[in-house]
């Protein structure tokens, strides 16, 4: 039997499906979530939107069970509840859908569907009604592309989504939250699962929808609360708002922190690389150039295609199609090691997992790309002499450079990630999200190198999620959405600028 | 509102539903893979034998590759189990050696011992099983070097203790289970099919098969999904071991006596695993089955088969061996590369 529950629409009275009340979380010392109410009713589709780090994921896990709230209240029918695992959330009701899937591509629809709750019949397996339920939870999302025993590998993202919400259907789920459910979608995908949400709500099915894209909000929300700093900033009727409005609730806060000064003008004119039309599986039609002596910032959402476009220029997953040229001559960068040997160094946003060798140390660490790139760089002892000057330059401070780098700050592990490649004397930096997890200190002091490597001729690209430091930090602001340029913006542009291009609000067109 | 955009009115392309009802994911693709390559061997080797002058499948040869395929399939029937949870068992060839022994010590030529003896054997089985499972799944030490560290210790106490033959198999089992045919076909063959048929079975139609499966293709989606990982893993040791004692009372009858080198001379441990390779399955866990196994295990013995009859030197012989283990796998490899590359084409 399908067990979807559909209640009819109450009056006043009745408790909303979820109610948070004063939810607060902090990790380590940093708070993240300053109070958060927020309720949601039966059919519903609430939209919480906010910038990257806001809070929302945060708050979703705290739903779904996957962290306890530090205070608050959360109350399903009115009834308080507190999950202390995934597990108790989903049989309580709740499903997630997270942005990485959690299917087995080796297994069929139905095996997905249904594991861990197989249906048994004389102790195994009941084949045959985990067939006959999953083809009808699929009727009821009106899904009928593929079978209950395709083999979920084969099925494209959108459908393979599909499978999560049934999935979590499968397990009575009457609240669904999705995050980002569309971050990997094509837009005809995207119609798929507009279709689909609206059956889960005619079903009397809560849905909190997480997104970034403001357009998916409009089409489908009902009210739409933003989160900003872990805190609420409001919670508005869908119909009573506009994307502009959103935008400015979302960015609205003051520049407190201090940035270096910028290039003069004038200065920055040699250009140092330049891309035409660069294009892989990530990117379309790239068009950009980077001068010596200027911080280029490039903006965009996440999944925009930012790091994709370090990583092409790096050789980690490079560009397919187009030309790139240093210095005004066309190169192939094929491969990181091209890449660094011509000059060119990527400077990671996942700092422990492609950053650093966690327990080798600092000096190892320091000197891993000299070692690997140029076997007989400077000679032994003259490279480690060199290195150590630019550890201490760049002051890490550690109990010794013989310290295992992971005792580490990320601050600190972050500088001996810059002095292995400052090492090389690189022409172009390719900063991603240089300072997150870092602290206010040691940001600006990362803040004021990248600075100095800019003012002594440098070419510095760098990605950042956080708005005030980018508009901070960049002599000129490059937008990117959906694997391509938005736009590029001056350095007085304004949060409100970049938000618009990033979202596709400003230019109002179809997606 | 900004000039609000409206969703795309484009109505998608319905392709049509997929019908594969016979097909489960698990197994139909690279066993078929193996079964070729079984059907090309035999068809060369048949050819090359006969060029020499031999006949590749007379009587005494088919008895002879079923009896490997016997001794071999055992153990990497229970091998199959592991690796498809994502771990494996090295311990296994040792498991074996010590099986003879105790099968063959206990029973001491008695027919009437014949129930203790496999009892006996299928307890320090268990045992064993349970202690590679507890180190595997609950310290979570390495398979490689939790079984590896198991094996070491049994073969300090065989070698301690045995330097050649000892005790004697009931005639009883000799008879039957070592020698005893249907035709050409050995019982101890017909012995391993059932296990291996019990063992498609319970990967199919138990909880256990299915959460064994999750649990080696990604162990974190099968924890969220509220699958228990470390009993799952737990059994599938036991079971593995339970196997390799099997494979040592057959061969404890078919050699009259137990024998304390005979696992690690037959290199059961590799071999078991590259059975389980050839037959299509991941090491890294969550893919293959039981059926690729046979046909690896079927491979493997027949090759075995063909270079006994040319008379091929022993050394060249595990070249060959290497060659084709390393061969099919790149083959799997490859194919696997560019179907990963089809869903990542049609990702964006």
């Amino acid at each position: 039997m399908v067990t979807i529950r559909s209640e009819t629409a109450e009056s006043g009275g009745d408790p909303p499906l979820l109610e948070l009340r004063g939810i607060t979380k902090a990790f380590l010392d940093v708070r993240v979530l300053h109070g958060i109410d927020l309720d949601l009713r039966r059919g519903e589709v609430h939209a919480v939107v906010g910038e990257n780090g806001a809070g929302k994921s945060t708050l979703m896990k705290i739903i779904s069970g996957v962290y306890p709230p530090d205070g608050g209240s959360v109350a399903l029918d009115g009834r308080p509840v507190s999950f202390r695992s995934p597990r108790q959330a989903q049989s309580a009701g709740v499903g997630i859908i997270h942005q990485e899937f959690n299917l087995l591509p080796e297994r069929t629809v139905a095996e997905n569907v249904f594991l861990g709750h197989e249906p048994l019949r004389r102790g195994l397996v009941d084949t045959r009604t985990m067939l006959r339920r999953t083809a009808e939870l699929l009727d009821a999302v009106g899904e009928t592309s593929f079978a209950p025993t395709a083999r979920v590998g084969g099925l494209g993202v959108a459908r393979q989504q599909v499978v999560e919400i049934v999935k979590a259907l499968a397990l009575d789920a009457r609240l669904l939250i999705m995050d980002e459910p569309t971050a990997a979608l094509a837009d005809h995908e995207v119609e798929l699962l507009y279709g689909l949400v609206r059956r889960l709500q005619e079903r009397g099915i809560g849905v909190l929808y997480v997104s970034h894209r403001l357009v998916e909000v409009f089409d489908l929300s009902s009210r739409i609360t933003v989160l900003k700093d872990g805190r609420r900033v409001t919670t508005v009727p869908t119909a009573r708002t506009s994307q502009d409005q959103l935008v400015r609730h979302m960015v609205g806060r003051e520049l407190a922190h201090y940035y270096p000064p910028r290039a003069e003008p004038g200065r920055a004119d040699e250009v140092r690389l330049s891309i035409r039309n660069g294009a892989n599986d990530r990117l379309r039609g790239v068009d950009l150039d980077l001068r010596a002596g200027e911080v280029l910032g490039i903006a965009g959402l996440q999944g925009s295609g930012r790091s994709a476009l370090a990583r092409a220029v790096f050789g980690v997953a490079p560009f397919t199609s187009g030309e790139v040229r240093l210095g005004g001559r066309p190169v192939r960068l094929r491969t990181v090691r091209s890449a660094v040997r011509a000059g060119i160094v990527y400077i990671t946003e996942d700092r422990k997992g492609e950053g650093i060798a966690a327990r080798q140390s600092v000096l190892d660490n320091a000197l891993l790309a000299g070692r690997a790139v140029f076997p007989r760089w400077a000679g032994r002892a003259a490279r480690t002499v060199r290195v150590r000057e630019l550890l201490a330059a760049v002051e890490v401070r550690a109990a010794g450079d013989q310290q295992e780098i992971r005792f580490l700050s990320g601050g600190n592990q972050q500088k001996v990630v810059l002095a292995r490649w400052l090492a090389l004397s690189p022409r172009v930096l390719l900063f991603d999200e240089p300072t997150r997890g870092i602290d206010v200190g040691a940001k600006s002091a990362i803040h004021d190198l990248v600075r100095r490597l800019a003012r002594d001729g440098a070419a510095v690209l760098m990605i950042s999620s956080e708005l005030p430091e980018l508009l901070g930090m960049s002599d000129r602001i490059v937008v990117m959405r959906d694997g391509a340029v938005a736009g590029e913006l001056p350095a007085q542009a304004t949060e409100e600028d970049v938000m618009g291009l990033a979202t596709g609000a400003v230019r109002g067109e179809p997606r | 509102m900004t000039a609000a955009p409206s969703a795309p009115q484009r109505t998608p392309a319905v392709p049509r539903r997929e019908v594969r009802t016979l097909r489960t994911a698990v197994g139909a693709d690279p066993a078929r893979g193996v079964f070729v390559a079984l059907a090309l061997t035999l068809a060369i080797g048949w050819v090359v034998v006969a060029l020499d002058g031999g006949q590749l499948l007379n009587q005494s040869s088919v008895v002879s590759l079923l009896h490997v395929a016997t001794g071999l399939g055992l153990v990497a029937a229970g091998q199959t189990l592991v690796i498809l949870g994502g771990s494996l068992d090295l311990s296994v060839g040792y498991v074996v050696s010590l099986s003879t022994l105790i099968a063959a010590e206990t029973m001491n030529g008695s027919d009437s011992r014949i129930g203790p003896a496999i009892l006996l054997v299928m307890a320090v089985s268990v045992a064993v099983g349970l202690v590679n499972g507890f180190l595997v799944a609950t310290v979570g030490i390495n398979a490689f070097i939790a079984t590896l560290g198991v094996g070491l210790l049994l073969k300090g106490y065989l070698e301690n203790g045995y330097d050649g033959p000892a005790g004697s198999t009931a005639p009883t089992l000799v008879q039957t289970l070592g020698y005893q045919r249907v035709g050409p076909v050995p019982v101890a063959f017909l012995l391993f099919l059932a296990v291996a048929a019990a063992i498609w079975f319970a990967l199919r139609r138990t909880r256990y098969g299915h959460h064994l499966v999750a649990v080696g293709g990604d162990a974190q989606v099968a924890r969220l999904s509220g699958v228990r990982n470390d009993r799952v893993l737990i059994l599938s040791h036991v079971l593995c071991a339970l196997c390799a004692g099997l494979a040592g009372v057959y061969l404890a009858s078919r050699l009259g006596s137990g024998a304390p080198r005979v696992g690690v001379e037959s290199f059961y441990d590799l071999e078991s695993i590259a059975a389980v390779v050839l037959g299509g399955a991941a090491l890294a866990g969550g893919r293959g089955g039981v059926v690729g196994t046979v046909g690896g295990v079927l491979l493997l013995a027949s090759v075995d088969s063909v270079f006994n009859q040319l008379d091929v030197d022993a050394f060249f012989k595990q070249v060959v061996r290497g060659v084709i283990i390393i061969a099919a796998v790149a083959l799997y490899a490859r194919r696997r590369h560019r179907r990963h590359r089809e869903r990542n084409g049609a990702r964006s």
